[in-house]
């Protein structure tokens, strides 16, 4: 019944210029992948609400039920805040996984693939938006802390650098969880791996000195990057010496990010790209 | 000068040992709709995902406006649009916050955006929806997101990937409209179906896939035409189609045949002779020997 050919008409109406259109540049699909990423998080009000409250309800927990126990001086939320922010910022990035994978195993990657732009972007888009919520949570955890007794005693180059180091931090652990959500196979299974990697901070000195540790223990917790991320940014706010924990926190999370960004990399191509 | 849009020559895929596309060849002349008809795991979406550059084949070749989808992937990027199998659109943004993100990333400019996506809602009958997260959306209404997603810019070579499966008859209707329209628009549409009903109303072409290999193509009439003349059928006193048996119409084959059924089924049966259906062609077609094959 429609035998008709009709290449006579070669254009649909439209009132903007929609032949022939160059793809857009890197800086706009990136854009607009970020854009896309920073809606989905402001929608997911639960993730949201979780990703602050919890590490908020953490801080008065170590602070008021543990702290007591822990430093009768009540100096303890000195202390802790390094830690409860990391805490924070390896939960918030968490999120990660499961959105990347949740990407992945909907239909939208296919045509995002299709179309000519450089559609890795789209989980740059999630690391973005992971960063910026993550900055705002630590902001309030910062804001909290200082309610209940924190009172840092850093230079504004100690403050440059805390910021700075927790920026690398989030970044290493987002691109990580952003690889994990890449190669497991569901958004669920995507939540269980990373909630393995969530529990490193307890075993560093994070809530308590490494030296009230067990010796075997201590080998761990000494040996692995958030030790000296806490104590680096530690000594930042407390303005104490970090000595070689600093070097040491830059390393780490450098190695960490540059093995994420790698192993992102291909499990994309493998997974997303031309197969 | 290219005069096709889809070429493809001798196509093989296999994933492990089983093999999904065997030398497949045929070609699709622009501005044309082509409906690749077969049954679930006929191998038609991996077909899909080979001319639109997601898998790479393992032997042959397919170009698409000329383009080679192994050797010139962006360039086929850029004459091609996929509305895939499940519509891929984003739950969590609205139908407009989808069209135009869609835009920008077809290159549109800010605004051109934004006027190119009210054209879209109003084209697709989506502005009272549009403000709504797609997450809500009824099937038809997905499908019509799916489908302007696709069209945000003008590209030559539209594959759709069982548009209307899962669709009520309303919304199929209304789909196959809108499918019609954009041919009108020049664009060449490359469609796969399970439906030959779909087939029959849209396509100029048909191919029909069967274990990977292309056992037949041609226009509607031809292929009805393939299966010899019309059909003998026999319906019991429910009223239910019990049997369809081909004829080429003559008299003594028709004698013949109605003095077997005579004697095979019982007296109130009531028959027709009829043109064949595609779902007559689609059956002869699918199962092995033509002869029993056509059992209804």
């Amino acid at each position: 019944m429609n035998n008709v050919q009709s290449r006579t008409q070669p254009s649909p109406v439209s009132a903007v210029r929609i032949h022939e259109v160059r793809p857009p540049s890197l800086a706009v699909t990136n854009a607009v992948f970020i854009g896309r990423s920073i809606r989905h998080s402001l929608r997911n009000v639960e993730s949201l609400l979780m990703a602050i409250m919890l590490p908020v309800m953490l801080m008065l927990l170590f602070t008021y039920v543990f702290g007591g126990a822990l430093d009768p001086s009540g100096g303890y939320v000195n202390y802790v805040v390094p830690g409860i922010i990391l805490l924070c910022a390896g939960f918030g990035s968490s999120g990660t996984a499961i959105d990347v994978a949740t990407d992945m195993t909907n239909g939208i990657i296919d045509r995002f693939r299709t179309m000519p732009i450089r559609s890795m972007g789209v989980i740059a888009g999630h690391v973005v938006a992971s960063l910026i919520r993550n900055l705002l949570a630590t902001a309030i955890v910062f804001g909290v802390a200082l309610l209940v007794g924190f009172r840092p005693d850093a230079s504004l180059v100690g403050w440059l650098g805390a910021i700075g180091l927790i920026v690398l931090f989030i970044l290493t652990f987002t691109w990580l969880f952003a690889a994990i959500g890449l190669v497991t196979g569901s958004p669920t299974a995507a939540s269980g791996y990373g909630f393995i990697l969530l529990f490193l901070p307890y075993l560093s000195s994070a809530f308590v000195p490494t030296s009230t540790m067990p010796s075997w223990l201590q080998g761990i917790a000494n040996h692995q990057p958030i030790t000296p991320v806490i104590e680096t940014i530690r000594a930042l706010l407390t303005g104490m010496p970090a000595g070689d924990y600093g070097w040491k926190a830059v390393v780490w999370c450098g190695a960490i990010l540059a093995v994420a960004l790698v192993w992102c990399g291909a499990a994309f191509r493998r997974k997303a790209g031309r197969r | 000068m290219k005069s096709y849009a889809v070429e493809v020559e001798k196509l093989r895929k296999s994933f492990g040992k089983q093999s999904v596309l065997n030398e497949l060849s045929f070609k699709v002349a622009k501005g044309t709709v082509f409906a690749l008809l077969g049954p679930n795991g006929a191998g038609k979406t991996t077909l899909i995902h080979i001319l639109s550059t997601l898998i790479k084949p393992d032997g042959g070749s397919a170009r698409i406006e000329g383009y080679d989808v192994v050797s010139a992937p962006e360039d086929v990027c850029r004459s091609i649009s996929l509305t895939g199998q499940f519509a891929a659109v984003d739950e969590v943004l609205t139908g407009r916050e989808n069209i135009c993100m869609m835009c920008r990333l077809s290159g549109l400019s800010s605004r051109d955006s934004r006027i190119r996506t009210e054209e879209l809602l109003a084209q697709f009958e989506l502005e009272s929806a549009a403000g709504k997260r797609a997450a809500t959306y009824s099937g038809g209404m997905r499908r019509r997101l799916d489908l302007a997603i696709s069209l945000a810019v003008n590209r030559p070579v539209l594959f759709l990937d069982e548009p209307t499966t899962g669709l009520d008859t309303v919304s199929r209707r209304s789909l196959w409209d809108m499918i019609l329209q954009l041919k009108q628009q020049g664009i060449t549409i490359f469609l796969t179906t399970q439906y030959l009903e779909e087939a029959d109303q849209l396509a100029d072409e048909i191919a029909v896939l069967n274990g990977g290999r292309i056992v037949a193509a041609g226009t509607a009439e031809a292929l009805k035409s393939r299966i010899g003349g019309e059909v003998i059928e026999l319906r019991d006193r429910f009223d239910q189609v019990v049997r369809t048996i081909p004829t080429n119409g003559s008299v003594n084959d028709v004698r013949q045949q109605l003095n077997e059924i005579a004697a095979l089924y019982p007296p109130d049966t009531r028959i027709a002779i009829r043109q064949p259906s595609m779902d007559d062609v689609f059956l002869a077609l699918t199962t092995n020997g033509t002869k029993e094959a056509s059992l209804a």
